[in-house]
């Protein structure tokens, strides 16, 4: 008697004490910056900086809601966002391509190795000049640049992942008949994958560091990089950090929402990594 | 004798694309396709590079780069191996920092470049102050996973065996976390390479390679700026290999801690 009632309770305390430990892991992230946002608003109402330089949170929050509402904030970030896409793509499309060739064949990878080597380490921002004179001040030179520098580790890591394959799983394979398209698509791909989705994560976090700088200096109409940096002119300090929050928010975005997600559903899924 | 010969055959290569794509920038540089101010041929690259290692200038520019990037670096070092160590074994210090630095973290340095700029005016301190930002994270990181990958086992063994507090500090945790801190050291400066030459642009004081390059487009000396990505990347890879190569040698690998490279 006193089993059957004693079980609901225990039924009903279960998602209670679920809630709360989640509310403890919210307040245990949320510490954090709320005494850091306390410091920056208590030095900022003290008036020991000039608060054109030194903004309060209300007014930083007042201009993201401005801004936002008369959508130049989403006209920023969705440049921002197109410019980051189109050129990781690119990057991406020829970068796998590359790396898979240059995995698979001997003479493109004595090609295409000491390029790659020679022109990967030099910070992709010291391109930036350059590409400037050869295509002009705009969106080509910001796009291109950041498919040409996001393209190195996608090239490197899709290279290392296709010698990785293990050659027992490749001669198994073609021992069981399988032709070279089938190899490809089951056995060399999936193998590889691993190093890809690695590589296009970091040539994506690359190709972010890389916009917001290009951003300032090719001097495109709209984007964020442009957003705070032509906030300096008017002094605009409130914009800039609205700016870089927003900055903070789509990095945070991009690797959560983005490559957490496609890891679970394939290589997770495949078994490849646990 | 086979590995070798392949290795012989893989420089060999290597040399003749090299050679093969000078040969046809050169070509493209010759016809004249393309305005010569905007694609200069190699000679006249070669001479831009020569004329300013000598009179000095490329030298200086390097000199206060360097010393952007070392400085920043040193900071980041002095502040984030600390603070990594401290996150690594005290759970409420890892629990405040920690969402800050996973916030922080995602936003690229350079954003932070117009802020600094209207804090601290032009010059030496946004550059450094931004190499700082850049560097810290892969310090902080590394070290915290190299401390809180340091065997428990071993941190048994040896206070067992009688080791105090400071012992096993010294004798247990450093160098069981060296690896991951070398790791640390080596993303730090690359990213920190990455940073300043940005940093030099868009903070523009008046030398600094990032400034040479910058400087040179406004005059369209393509010439002077492909010269100073040869040099920029050449002091990456030195650093790279030299530096870095030989701390490994002189720590890990002198300790076991890691295997040598293969070859």
């Amino acid at each position: 008697m006193a089993d059957t009632t004693a079980a609901p309770g225990v039924i009903a305390a279960k998602p209670h004490a679920n809630e709360n430990a989640r509310w403890r892991i919210i307040a245990h992230n949320a510490f954090p910056f709320i005494v850091v946002l306390g410091l920056w608003e208590i030095v900022a109402r003290t008036g020991v900086f000039p608060p054109k330089l030194f903004p309060s949170l209300v007014t930083i929050a007042e201009t993201f809601v401005n801004l936002t509402a008369r959508g130049i904030l989403p006209h920023h970030v969705l440049d921002t966002v197109l410019r980051l896409f189109t050129g990781f793509a690119l990057a991406a499309a020829v970068g796998v391509v590359l790396g898979i060739l240059m995995g698979r064949s001997r003479r493109i990878e004595d090609i295409f190795l000491p390029l790659v080597s020679i022109l990967a380490p030099i910070p992709g921002l010291a391109y930036a000049p350059l590409f400037l004179l050869w295509f002009g001040l705009g969106n080509k030179s910001a796009v291109l640049l950041v498919a040409f520098v996001s393209a190195f580790p996608i090239i490197f890591n899709t290279w290392t992942g296709v010698k990785a394959v293990k050659e027992i799983w490749v001669r198994s394979a073609q021992a069981m008949g399988a032709d070279d398209r089938r190899l490809f698509v089951k056995v060399i791909v999936p193998g590889a994958l691993p190093y890809i989705l690695g590589g296009l994560r970091l040539g994506l976090a690359q190709a972010w560091r890389i916009l917001v700088g290009i951003e300032m200096l090719a001097a495109v109409p709209w984007g964020l990089g442009w957003m705070i940096f032509g906030a300096r002119e008017f002094l605009n300090t409130d914009v800039m950090l609205a700016g870089v929050f927003v900055i903070g928010v789509l990095g945070v975005t991009l690797e959560k929402l983005v490559f957490q997600k496609l890891e679970e559903f394939t290589v997770m899924r495949w078994g490849m990594v646990r | 004798m086979i590995a070798l010969s392949d290795r012989a055959r893989s420089t060999l290569r290597a040399t003749v694309t090299i050679a093969i794509a000078c040969a046809i920038y050169e070509a493209v540089a010759r016809t004249g396709t393309f305005p010569p101010a905007l694609m200069p041929t190699l000679p006249k690259v070669w001479n831009a590079l020569w004329s300013s290692l000598m009179d000095g200038s490329m030298i200086g520019h390097a000199a206060g780069t360097l010393y952007r990037v070392l400085v920043g670096l040193g900071i980041a070092i002095v502040v984030g191996i600390p603070l990594g160590i401290l996150m690594g074994r005290f759970k409420p210090i890892e629990n405040f920092f920690m969402p800050l630095v996973s916030a922080l973290m995602p936003i690229p340095s350079l954003a932070w470049v117009p802020l600094f700029l209207l804090w601290f005016g032009l010059g030496n301190t946004v550059a450094i102050l931004i190499v700082f930002y850049a560097a810290l994270f892969p310090m902080l990181l590394n070290t915290w996973s190299g401390v809180r990958a340091v065997n428990p086992l071993w941190l048994r063994a040896a206070g067992a065996m009688g080791a105090d507090e400071k012992a096993l500090f010294w004798k247990v945790m450093v160098p069981g976390a060296a690896p991951f801190i070398i790791t640390g050291l080596r993303q730090s400066f690359l990213r920190a390479w990455i940073a300043v030459i940005g940093a030099e642009f868009l903070a523009a004081s008046d030398w600094g390679l990032g400034w040479v390059i910058f400087d040179a487009k406004e005059f369209l000396n393509a010439d002077l700026m492909l010269a100073s990505l040869i040099v920029i990347g050449g002091i990456g890879f030195a650093f790279e290999r030299l530096v870095f190569g030989s701390i490994e040698r002189a720590t890990v690998q002198r300790w076991g801690m890691v295997r040598m490279a293969k070859g």
